[in-house]
């Protein structure tokens, strides 16, 4: 559909708007953190640098990054194909599932860690203290995002019917859900897991009460300590989430081919 | 049952809550053979069908192809092809990829050189060797029907299974395309099984046709004889047009308008029942001793349709050819009569 001139101005005017509002704060959060200490003028970089001198801030990125893969595979190997499995074979338990699944949004965060902190004391003293740990209940934490996304993606597709053509050429259940369905709903996988990705790397509430130094609890205790490192590691966690976020494969509108057209 | 048959269906039974889609169903299917199930909605062929690639549960009945009982046997291990009535094609494969699935999901995998060898033929022989790279987003859905076809056919599939195909395509495309499918069976022989709701395509390009109702075989013969001699008032009914007219039945004929005419098998065997006759067994004449008077008149091309009140009352449609209706129009007085052929006659 073409725009009138007024309509383009409209546009433009709300994206400049929206641009503003979103990279203002970005944009301050640069220019506070190439600040200079004192009244001296011009910039500096010292804070951006002591990133990566900074052995908390190292441990903590560490320790996000293993979390959030450890929960890409569980949502890869786990998540996926069970919706996947709900959706093809027991259709009576999609309700029931997704109720299951959006439970994380109703229960509030210090609930949650009430509820398991007894749980994470036993496995700090027999199994691990390493904050990894947090892998199991983060990938609880994002079900509600993954379960829509996928749910949704599968709903866009008759997958029911590819999964039937894939069975009667000869592939087994695995090789159908991780070669034909999977691949069909790679737009709503990969938004479902980018979404989480952003989501652990963000997480505060729960590694904090549950005394694990995460990315962004390392971020808060070093604003205690020297603020413009602190917004400096933030603003690069948000930048490289942002650059994942675009990098999210779109579906493009195709035009239907009509027979008419090829007649 | 014949134990020649390819395909065996045995008193298959199914039962979907309270609705029985399956009720003691029995087909036989000759090697190379394409039969094609046709019914109204809910009288259980996309059930067989599905029960025969293995997609459905059975309560009860038993499956054999080729000798062997395969009623429990999981899909995959069936080898059978099936073109579904909703586009199936793999969206994220080309044409060629999804042809060559079957091949390489078999358990001796298939040699790269040989499953390309083999797409390249089935694609020549469903006539789209030019788009073996694209998409299905690229493809129209007369295309990808096509495509299925070939990636059925791929896999060498004992039978061919075709669940209304043509259903989601536009009436010219599913002419043209039908007959392609009955070429391409009769060029690769496979033994098929094609259900429709559409007589029309069942009796293009079926060698025979098996009439269901609510999960049972009504009649299954070869499209001319189950047009021309039903032996149920409801294949008779379904398959084709018929005009129901009184008739007295006795000693294996009926009389109907004046003339005794054979009955066939499934007929009642004697007292007054109705006929039903095709609209083109009707003989029409401009006659002074007659007995019926044309109430409209409808060129359909080669042949005419006469919508004709009998002097009994009844309404009757009879289709002519145009040449011999030139001088019948709307209101002539004609003589009615029948042709000499076989009917049904059910009880009154």
């Amino acid at each position: 559909m073409k725009l009138s001139i007024p309509g383009k101005i409209f546009r433009a005017f709300i994206i400049i708007v929206t641009g503003l509002y979103l990279l203002g704060p970005l944009y301050g959060m640069l220019d506070f953190s190439t600040k200079p200490l004192g009244l001296e003028g011009g910039r500096t970089l010292r804070a951006w640098g002591a990133i990566g001198k900074n052995p908390d801030v190292i441990s903590s990125l560490i320790a996000s990054f293993s979390i959030a893969i450890v929960v890409m595979l569980l949502v890869f190997l786990l998540v996926v194909p069970t919706v996947i499995w709900v959706h093809l074979k027991l259709p009576a338990f999609r309700r029931p599932m997704e109720l299951i699944c959006l439970l994380p949004l109703a229960i509030p965060g210090i609930v949650i860690v009430v509820g398991i902190a007894p749980l994470y004391r036993w496995i700090s003293i027999n199994v691990t203290e390493s904050p990894v740990s947090l892998s199991g209940v983060y990938a609880m934490l994002i079900l509600p995002y993954t379960y829509r996304s996928l749910s949704a993606a599968l709903d866009l597709v008759d997958v029911a019917t590819l999964a039937e053509a894939a069975r009667t050429l000869g592939a087994s259940t695995m090789r159908t859900i991780f070669g034909v369905v999977m691949p069909t709903i790679r737009s709503g996988i990969m938004s479902g897991v980018v979404i989480s990705l952003a989501l652990v790397l963000g997480e505060f509430t729960i590694s904090a009460l549950l005394a694990f130094d995460t990315l962004q609890v390392v971020i808060y205790l070093l604003g205690r300590q020297d603020g413009k490192i602190a917004v400096a590691v933030a603003l690069s966690a948000l930048l490289f989430v942002f650059a994942i976020l675009f990098a999210i494969p779109t579906t493009k509108r195709r035009r239907v081919i009509l027979d008419a057209d090829i007649a | 049952m014949s134990n020649s048959a390819y395909v065996q269906l045995v008193n298959l039974s199914k039962q979907f809550g309270k609705v029985r889609a399956l009720a003691g169903l029995n087909v036989d299917i000759a090697e190379g053979e394409l039969v094609a199930l046709l019914g109204p909605s809910g009288c259980g062929k996309t059930t067989a069908l599905r029960a025969l690639a293995g997609l459905q549960d059975l309560d009860a009945g038993q499956i054999i192809v080729d000798g062997k009982d395969i009623t429990f046997l999981a899909p995959n291990k069936r080898n059978m092809g099936m073109v579904f009535q909703a586009y199936s094609l793999f969206p994220h494969m080309t044409a060629r990829e999804n042809v060559e699935y079957g091949l390489r999901m078999r358990a001796h995998r298939t040699a790269s050189a040989e499953r390309s060898k083999r797409s390249a033929e089935l694609l020549e022989l469903v006539g789209l060797s030019t788009h073996a790279n694209h998409y299905p987003h690229q493809m129209s859905g007369g295309q990808q029907q096509r495509v299925a076809l070939a990636r059925a056919l791929a896999i060498q599939p004992k039978v061919l299974l075709l669940d209304e195909p043509l259903s989601a395509l536009d009436a010219k495309v599913r002419t043209q395309l039908r007959e392609e499918i009955r070429r391409i069976q009769l060029e690769v022989g496979t033994t098929t099984v094609f259900v429709t709701h559409d007589q029309e395509e069942a009796l293009g390009v079926a060698d025979r046709v098996g009439v269901m109702r609510q999960g049972v075989l009504e009649q299954i013969a070869a499209p001319s004889e189950l047009y021309e001699r039903p032996q149920s008032a409801f294949v008779a009914e379904f398959v084709g047009l018929t005009n129901p007219i009184s008739a007295t039945v006795s000693s294996g004929s009926a009389e109907i308008l004046g003339v005794q005419v054979p009955v066939v098998k499934g007929s009642i065997e004697s007292g007054k029942g109705l006929a039903l006759i095709r609209p083109e067994w009707f003989h029409v004449e401009a006659s002074t001793s007659a007995n019926a008077k044309i109430f409209a008149v409808s060129f359909l091309g080669s042949t005419c349709r006469l919508t004709i009140d009998l002097s009994d009352g009844t309404r009757v449609r009879a289709q002519i050819p145009s040449t011999e209706a030139s001088n019948l129009g709307i209101g002539a007085n004609v003589k009615v009569t029948l042709k000499s052929l076989p009917v049904f006659v059910k009880g009154a």
